[in-house]
């Protein structure tokens, strides 16, 4: 072996595969199998992180998810970088690049360290205290200097060069945790025929069986067992089996979000392989086996590297072959510990003490190690330790009768394990709503009453004997199938031998010395929470434990307080002298450990963050040059500029073609339903302000729509294709909202009406052809319409063929001018478009886009609902009286338009404004003032709606809701500008071009 | 055109809306595009809609499932709304016939053949890769043979209609087809 820490034979390490990996620059050898803390502490190294506050040396305390001190940053270059990962998580492989965050300039020497000779200014509360003002100090001075000082790494600057992926499932039980419990559980409910999920946070199955190694299950060693139940569920083709896999959340109705990490333990991931997967699965069962976690003592120096859970030191040399120190002190409340002294021991490592805070502790493990002539010292307690980068002694005190702390001596040491007993993970049972309950005897907090259809097991439940853990699988794991439905059958009970479970504990701080200050006694090791501040949060008037925390900050960093939440309370609830369960409990939140934000967002990235959609057209306009705009989901062509133009040249260009020439507008996207009924006029009559009945077969009319409130909420062209068939078009974004608006109604208010609605928007594409030439450009490909004015009126509709193509084409002009809108099937649009160019072309006509078509619309005074309207606006208010069927005896909206406040005479009112300067084009937003200069806190007039330069008029048009704006017309107003003085315009009619409409009728 | 919905055959590339022309594998899986189809949407009184669907020859399916005679189907859209299938060849003869059938009752049959499009996807991790997107329980024990909904593939509006154990037959509007491409090409490699 490479180093004297280094030891033969492991659980999870393949020996015979080396490794190398940098560590801050240096470069270190591990093996197949290590994770960045075993593959470090088998060098040695015990110094792998600054703290976040005090920027005190810290090593690794734990060897799992809990974490709190050996935070790294992970970098794989091209913007891969992930910060704060824990390294007893962060699985080695060859070329592994790893650093140690939160110091300055280097690991060993942090200038940062002189924060924790400062430690009593630092105090919890000090940040509230002291930075009070002035208020700007705080964004330019406090914060900034603060946050560089203390915190954790650096997030990614970088996009996210990964892919990430999703998948929903379903099963029948799904079980959280592959340790013995868990495994248990999967077969009995994988024997029954059940879908069963397994997931667990570890490459290696078996929990906390990889760090067993004289137990024997049914006869057979430890490993055995774990090896041949693994294979017997592989070999279920109903067993899914999902390891370096975390789950998260605990959701409603038995969700639960899974993340599996697929690549980041790979030194060479394959070619697209995503980097996470996120599972977000519904079980009818849920099994939740996720073990516990061993609580640190707490007393002073507490934190020092080479301090660490006697469970984590054991883990390291069972399942890692790491030895984590040579000349080890052990402290416990707890039998466990015992396991951990006797295997170090029997490693090779001495084991200078064993110090108990109990007074007579009994049991397997004590005798054991009594047996082994290890040295117990009980009624004894560590009271404080030494050594600067590394622990290298600890004073001792024995507590006597009475409970007073006597020093007694200093041992020599270059490791201390510590535990505290285990606190039950009940993390994803609390995130599901389950009540806990206070196990007073073990002073821990166990699954009570379930809020969802799960149950707890094993060490999550508070069962740290493996014989009853194994037993709780078996029949949960039948249980929850048989609650699913299948048949499960008995597994004969397991019998185990050699377990030394936990069987006590403690939380809080440790008796000290009379008079001695509880000192550098760590709580939260990962928020730098000492039991000073949390008395001194008490001392504040903080009474419960959610106000303790926030003042404190203890349990509220990434690991959120796994292994701290107990001692806080334990401390919290001594200092005021009230119980744990009097104090209260923090709530666990998702998620359980940090996930990236890569795998929440899944494939919603880019191109498919959204559904881009297009119209049958839109590659012909890409082609022509066309610059696109976003109108919902939508492509919309914006503007066609042709060689050198800007948007502005390109509209004015395209503005004048279609008045003098002619036009053609992908109008593909406008909403489309088409009503079928009996029915269908009088549908019609009560969702539209206007009346349908008479509307003869094959003429249109513009409708307004509006909600119950009596607002505009959208218009269109409606157009009667038979007695029960129309065809409506709504505005482009409008679509989905009036089919829900129509569907609502019709469900619910009109069912005894024989009439259906059917999307049809993509069905159809729309060409409009717009301009005095409109007719001569359709005229060669329409063979079975007369197209004549007198044949074929404005506001009409026919049915015939183009291009040999059925066709429903309408005489309806949305930019004053002669029109048509040629309504063509989705597939063949683009043939279509593509003829009706070829002849467009020939007599000078452009293609224009939605910029142009709001100008022309604009000289003409037609309204955009959403632009012109703002959800309060009523037909009366855009002086559109004419589209209300008056005599009708109802329809949406009709009530609300009679109240008192729908006829005030200062409404805003849909005007035209004209700047006094023609080259003035105002914002639209723009506030209308009756002044230039108007006095702070005075109301405006209105705003303008919409605001263009008129190639037509040869100057600028504005659209704007004035109040009482009709009968302002000729009077003088202000029209604000974000970059200067508002400028004056008169208020004229909003119609600026042809009002007779001479042109429309051509 | 192709005769039958199952045996589209390979063309090359996409289409001018996003459909690929040719069989595409996607891993294991493979997808084809569906040839051009009449497609109605009939909307009418449940009491009536036997009378409707035996028009075509066709039984009327029970809630969530299809009926399938020779070329057409009828796929169950909601209570009173249903999906028809057809070739292109028969679509004057299915207005027809129905409002010959229907004897004055009322109903709304609305042309769609061009507002969907459609794809097989087909392969044993045709399920699997469907429920990248889609929410629901896809195994065959919860979603059989014949069954068919609408449903959500991650933002976009389909139905889902399940031909075989491996096979899929998707509609959806004709504008979601790239984004639900790009789904379904990038989850095939991570699969």
């Amino acid at each position: 072996m490479s180093s004297a820490y280094r030891l033969p034979h492991a659980t999870c390490i393949d020996y015979t595969k080396p490794l190398r990996f940098t560590f801050d620059g240096k470069s270190y050898q591990g093996f197949h199998g290590d994770t960045v803390a075993s593959a470090l502490l088998a060098q040695g190294v015990h110094l792998m992180g600054r703290s976040f506050k005090y920027h005190r040396p810290r090593g690794v305390m734990a060897a799992g998810a809990e974490e709190p001190n050996a935070l790294l940053d992970v970098s794989r270059g091209g913007g891969r970088s992930v910060p704060n990962l824990r390294a007893t998580q962060v699985e080695l492989y060859d070329g592994l690049v790893v650093k140690s965050q939160n110091r300055f300039p280097s690991l060993r020497f942090d200038v940062g360290a002189i924060n924790d000779l400062l430690a009593p200014l630092f105090g919890a509360g000090f940040y509230y205290k002291t930075f009070m003002g002035p208020r700007k100090a705080w964004a330019h001075l406090y914060e900034p200097v603060i946050r560089h000082a203390a915190g954790l790494g650096h997030a990614p600057s970088k996009p996210d060069p990964d892919t990430y992926a999703n998948q929903f499932a379903h099963c029948d039980v799904l079980i959280v945790g592959g340790g013995a419990a868990g495994l248990a559980a999967a077969l009995s409910a994988g024997r029954s025929g059940a879908r069963v999920i397994v997931a667990d946070e570890q490459a290696q199955w078996g929990g906390g069986l990889l760090a067993e190694r004289g137990v024997e299950i049914d006869g057979q060693p430890v490993q055995a067992w774990l090896a041949q139940t693994v294979r017997a569920l592989q070999a279920m083709p109903h067993v899914r089996l999902l390891s370096r896999t975390t789950a998260f959340g605990y959701f409603q109705q038995n969700f639960i979000g899974l993340v599996e990490r697929l690549t980041d333990h790979l030194a060479h991931p394959p070619q697209g392989q995503p980097r996470e997967r996120l599972w977000q699965v519904r079980a009818k069962r849920v099994i939740l086996a996720t073990g516990a976690i061993e609580r640190p003592l707490v007393f002073s120096g507490n934190d020092r590297p080479g301090v660490m859970l006697a469970g984590a030191a054991r883990q390291f040399l069972n399942r890692y072959g790491a030895l984590v120190g040579k000349s080890v002190l052990v402290f416990t409340a707890d039998d466990a510990a015992y396991q951990a002294a006797i295997d170090l021991a029997q490693a090779g490592a001495t084991v200078m003490a064993i110090v108990d805070l109990r007074e007579n502790p009994q049991g397997p493990g004590i005798e054991a190690a009594r047996a082994l002539s290890l040295p117990v010292l009980t009624s004894h307690v560590v009271i404080e330790t030494f050594g600067r980068l590394r622990i290298n002694a600890a004073a001792l005190g024995r507590i006597g009768p009475d409970g007073d702390v006597t020093p007694v001596k200093i041992e020599q040491c270059d490791a201390l394990l510590m535990s505290g007993g285990f606190t039950p993970s009940v993390h994803l049972f609390s995130q599901s709503r389950g009540k806990l309950h206070y196990d007073a005897d073990r002073q821990i907090f166990v699954p009570g009453i379930s809020a969802q259809q799960e149950c707890s097991i094993g060490a999550a439940k508070g069962t740290f004997a493996l014989q009853e853990s194994v037993q709780e699988g078996f029949a949960a794991g039948a249980e929850a199938a048989e609650q699913a439905g299948f048949k499960s059958q008995t597994i004969a009970p397991s019998r185990v031998r050699h377990d030394v479970p936990s069987c006590a504990g403690f939380s809080g701080a440790v008796p000290r010395p009379k008079g001695q200050r509880a000192g550098k006694a760590f709580v939260d090791f990962q928020n730098d929470v000492k039991v000073t501040d949390i008395i001194s949060a008490t001392q504040e008037g903080f009474k419960s434990i959610e106000h303790v925390k926030r003042y404190t900050t203890t349990g509220m960093a990434t690991d959120q307080g796994k292994t701290s939440n107990m001692n806080a309370l334990a401390v919290a609830a001594d200092a005021l002298g009230r119980t744990i369960p009097d104090v209260g409990l923090t709530t666990f939140r998702m998620p359980y450990t940090p996930v990236t934000f890569g795998s929440i967002a899944g494939l919603a990235r880019g191109d498919l963050f959204d559904p881009v959609r297009k119209t049958p057209i839109h590659g012909w306009a890409q082609h022509h040059g066309a610059l696109f705009e976003d109108v919902g989901l939508w492509k919309r062509a914006h503007y066609f500029p042709q060689k050198g133009e800007s948007l502005h040249q390109a509209v004015l260009r395209e503005c004048r073609t279609v008045r003098s020439k002619a036009g053609l507008f992908d109008a593909s996207t406008l909403g489309k339903i088409e009503i079928v009924g009996p029915d269908a006029a009088e549908f019609l009559n009560r969702l539209y302000t206007n009346a349908w009945s008479k509307l003869a077969v094959g003429r249109c009319r513009y409708g307004v729509m509006l909600n119950e409130q009596g607002f505009v909420m959208d218009d269109g062209v409606i157009g009667r294709l038979a007695d029960e068939r129309f065809h409506v078009t709504t505005t482009t974004t409008g679509a989905p909202r009036v089919l829900a608006h129509m569907e609502d109604y019709l469900q619910t208010e009109f069912p005894e009406l024989d009439v259906w609605l059917t999307s049809t928007t993509e069905q159809w594409a729309v060409i409009a052809v717009q301009g005095p030439l409109a007719r001569q450009i359709l005229q060669p490909f329409v063979t079975d319409i007369d197209l004549s004015p007198d044949a074929m009126p404005h506001m009409s509709v026919r049915t015939g063929h183009i291009c040999g193509v059925e066709t429903r084409l309408f005489r309806v002009s949305f930019t004053g001018e002669l029109g048509f809108e040629v309504n063509v099937p989705s597939g063949q649009g683009r043939m279509v478009w593509e003829a009706l160019w070829a002849e467009a072309e020939k007599h000078g006509a452009c293609a224009y886009g939605t910029e142009a078509m709001h100008v022309l619309r604009a000289e003409k005074g037609f309204i955009i609902v959403g632009q012109d309207t703002d959800g309060t606006v009523t037909p009366a208010d855009l002086g559109m009286d004419w589209v209300i069927g008056q005599t009708k005896p109802d329809f949406v909206g009709k009530r609300s338009l009679v109240r008192a406040d729908m006829r005030k005479a200062d409404r805003p009112q849909f005007v035209g404004l004209q700047t006094h300067d023609p080259h003035f084009v105002p914002d639209e937003g723009a506030q209308v003032v009756a002044v230039a200069e108007p006095a702070t806190g005075s109301a405006a007039l209105g705003f303008v709606t919409s605001a263009y330069d008129s190639a037509t008029l040869g100057r600028s048009i504005a659209l704007a809701l004035v109040a009482n704006g009709r009968a302002r017309k000729g009077e003088t107003v202000y029209l604000t500008r974000l970059d200067g003085q508002a400028l004056p315009a008169t208020i004229v009619d909003p119609v600026f071009y042809d009002k007779e409409g001479a042109r429309l009728h051509a | 055109m192709r005769e039958t919905l199952m045996d589209a055959a390979p063309h090359p590339s996409f289409d001018e809306a996003g459909l690929p022309l040719t069989a595409l594998a996607l891993g294991a899986t493979k997808l084809y595009p569906a040839p051009d189809l009449a497609r109605f949407v009939l909307r009418v009184r449940p009491e009536d809609g036997a009378r409707a669907a035996a028009a075509w020859g066709l039984s009327l399916p029970d809630a969530l499932r299809a009926s399938t005679h020779k070329d057409r189907h009828v796929l169950w859209q909601g209570p009173d709304e249903f999906l028809l299938l057809a070739l292109t060849s028969e679509k004057q003869e299915i207005i027809d016939r129905l409002q010959a059938e229907m004897g004055g009752k009322p109903y709304s049959l609305v042309d769609v053949s061009h507002r969907n499009q459609a794809f097989l996807l087909t392969g044993e991790g045709a399920q699997q890769l469907l429920e990248t997107g889609c929410m629901l329980d896809l195994d065959p024990a919860s979603f059989p043979v014949g069954m068919t909904t609408r449903t959500l593939f991650a933002k976009a509006d389909l139905t889902l209609w399940r031909r075989d154990t491996h096979t899929f037959h998707i509609e959806l509007w004709r504008s979601f087809m790239p984004y639900v491409m790009g789904l379904l090409q990038q989850s095939a490699v991570a699969a």
